[in-house]
């Protein structure tokens, strides 16, 4: 068994770089092209750090590294996220 | 045969002394893994050395156990902290697998079923310092640890060492791998704490 936990875990850390919470944004996968909230996402944590990916294709859409005083953030996989005002 | 890839003086360190700087002791061993696993098997399962001639070097299961698999004791430790002592390995040393490979590449990036990736300095997986393993602490590796083979490079940071290996293709340059892509160090040395960019 390998374990994941839905997008909503990546609440904290995102909250720390974007001042609207991420999780409940719409976003595309750069792989399959799917469109869905980023809270849908299987999300590793078991792991040297968050990796989620796409519920559809298991592509990565999103990484991120706690590296102690800086917090590496990859949105590499994703093709465009829906930022409501 | 058995040996320790640290100490070759011949003389046991204590074991605070074995633990890299930031690293904590453990007795069972964690699994980590950053997506689905993997569940292939020894019949389908084949390993690829491929070099800039673009002629594959290809080993079955059984074409790599035939190789001769040796059995190790070692440290490995994980960036996420933690270390575990004197753990039994048997595997095969990449030195067999190179024997016959020609190429210029100083760089190697290992492949794993799944789609994970790493790269290493062709010089840290030569010399009897890593090896294609195929077991632990007296089993068969399972899928959560990275079975039916793995590599193995203790004296990395233990992202390194890929699950599920299937090949390793020469590079020219030191391309980053998926940790190093996304902020973990492009060499990884436990005992320089080269843990992140
Ligand atoms: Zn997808």
């Amino acid at each position: 068994m390998t374990h994941h936990l839905d997008g909503n875990v990546l609440a904290g850390a995102l909250s720390e770089v974007f001042t609207t919470d991420v999780t409940a944004a719409r976003a595309r996968c750069g792989g399959c092209g799917r469109m869905s909230p980023i809270a849908e996402a299987m999300v590793y944590t078991d792991a040297p750090g968050l990796v989620a990916r796409c519920a559809g294709c298991d592509q990565v859409l999103a990484t991120v590294v706690d590296a102690g005083d800086r917090l590496i953030l990859s949105l590499a996989g994703l093709s465009a996220i829906e930022l409501r005002r | 045969m058995s040996f320790a890839t640290r100490g070759f003086s011949g003389r046991r360190r204590a074991p605070d002394d074995r633990l890299p700087p930031g690293q904590t002791l453990v007795q069972d061993w964690p699994v980590l893994s950053a997506g689905p696993t993997p569940h292939v098997d020894t019949a389908d399962w084949e390993f690829t050395i491929r070099d800039e001639t673009g002629d594959d070097h290809r080993w079955t299961w059984d074409e790599l156990l035939a190789l001769g698999a040796e059995d190790v004791t070692l440290d490995i430790h994980c960036v996420t902290h933690w270390s575990k002592l004197d753990m039994p390995w048997r595997g095969v040393s990449l030195d067999k697998l190179f024997e016959n490979v020609e190429s210029e590449h100083e760089f190697v990036m290992a492949h794993s079923y799944g789609g994970y990736t790493t790269n290493l300095p062709l010089e840290d997986l030569l010399d009897g310092k890593a090896w294609i393993a195929t077991e632990a602490e007296g089993e068969p590796l399972d899928p959560e640890h990275g079975g039916p083979a793995r590599l193995l490079v203790p004296h990395l940071y233990f992202w390194k060492s890929a699950k599920w290996i299937r090949g390793l293709t020469m590079m020219p340059s030191n391309d980053p791998g998926f940790w190093e892509q996304y902020g973990y160090h492009i060499y990884g040395d436990p005992w320089k704490e080269e843990r992140y960019w």
